[in-house]
């Protein structure tokens, strides 16, 4: 049965704050093989006008993944996770995620497209910091494959 | 203007350190059992991991850590790493495709894998005043 458009616009609760450390940058950073200095040293990103390391362009996966498990375990939708494959993914950044960051992440539904038997749902992930301003805001187009 | 082609081996190594970092530990990206199972060839790459390799290249091309300003990508095709030393390449080019009217770069990418583009519509828009230099 093809996912039911009328959850287009349906928003969850936001995520508990994730705290940014400057570990997990550096984690994330060495497992993509970035080496710029920005991602490893405060010194260098206190050059560039930081207070800490700075994340490499995709780090807002670790907020919006977790975040996007809302909607995959809604009872609601009851999307199939064996069957979901990633479609497509952006990024719109206002600044990068800095070490020290506690960001939140309210997921919204976006778009729910059903075609040759597949459904397509896109879901949209605003990601905010302490004082509640924009840091990144990430879409993400999962494909349900339709069964057969 | 055509940027220089940069290219990323992935092992399955990479693969086991990307889950661990990005918290995506889905077996369909360290199991071959389940790979298989579930109709793939067999172990596959993050797409996101994928993604951050080309974030990484267009952070070069740009010449800055935080010139990116929107990045998008689609998987058009998975990306299979075989469990040996060498694993597998990705090889990533882009072309500048227009300034935009605030003055930013947006570069249409091309990420190809075993003579096959794995991604499209690879699109990212950076701050134009390092690139290239």
């Amino acid at each position: 049965m093809p996912l039911d458009p009328s959850h287009v616009g349906r928003s969850y609760p936001p995520t508990p704050a994730y705290l940014v450390g400057r570990e997990k940058i550096r984690e994330f950073a060495k497992a993509i093989g970035a080496t710029d200095a920005a991602y490893h040293d405060p010194d260098a990103a206190r050059e560039l006008g930081y207070a800490d390391v700075i994340a490499p362009p995709t780090f807002p996966t670790v907020v919006s993944f977790a975040s996007n498990n809302a909607v995959v375990d809604d009872p609601d939708l009851a999307i199939d996770y064996s069957r979901v494959v990633h479609g497509d993914q952006r990024f719109q950044y206002t600044r990068p995620i800095v070490a020290g960051d506690e960001l939140v992440g309210r997921q919204t539904i976006e778009e729910i497209i059903s075609r040759g038997g597949h459904d397509f749902i896109t879901t949209r992930t605003d990601i905010t910091d302490a004082s509640g301003a924009s840091v990144a805001i990430a879409w993400s187009k999962l494909v349900i494959r339709g069964e057969g | 203007m055509d940027l220089p082609t940069k290219k990323y081996p992935v092992t399955r190594a990479d693969l086991v350190r990307y889950a661990g970092a990005s918290g995506d530990f889905n077996p369909i990206h360290w199991n071959e059992r389940f790979a298989t199972k579930v109709g793939l060839p067999g172990v596959i790459a993050h797409g996101m991991l994928t993604m951050a390799l080309v974030g990484r290249a267009v952070t070069e091309w740009a010449g800055a850590p935080d010139a990116v300003l929107d990045f998008s990508v689609r998987f058009s095709r998975p990306v299979p790493v075989p469990d040996d030393e060498s694993g597998t390449e990705i090889e990533v080019s882009a072309q500048v495709k227009n300034t935009t009217e605030e003055g930013h770069t947006v570069l249409a990418i091309t990420a190809v894998c075993g003579g096959e583009k794995v991604l499209s519509q690879a699109r990212a828009t950076v701050r134009t005043s390092r690139l290239g230099k």
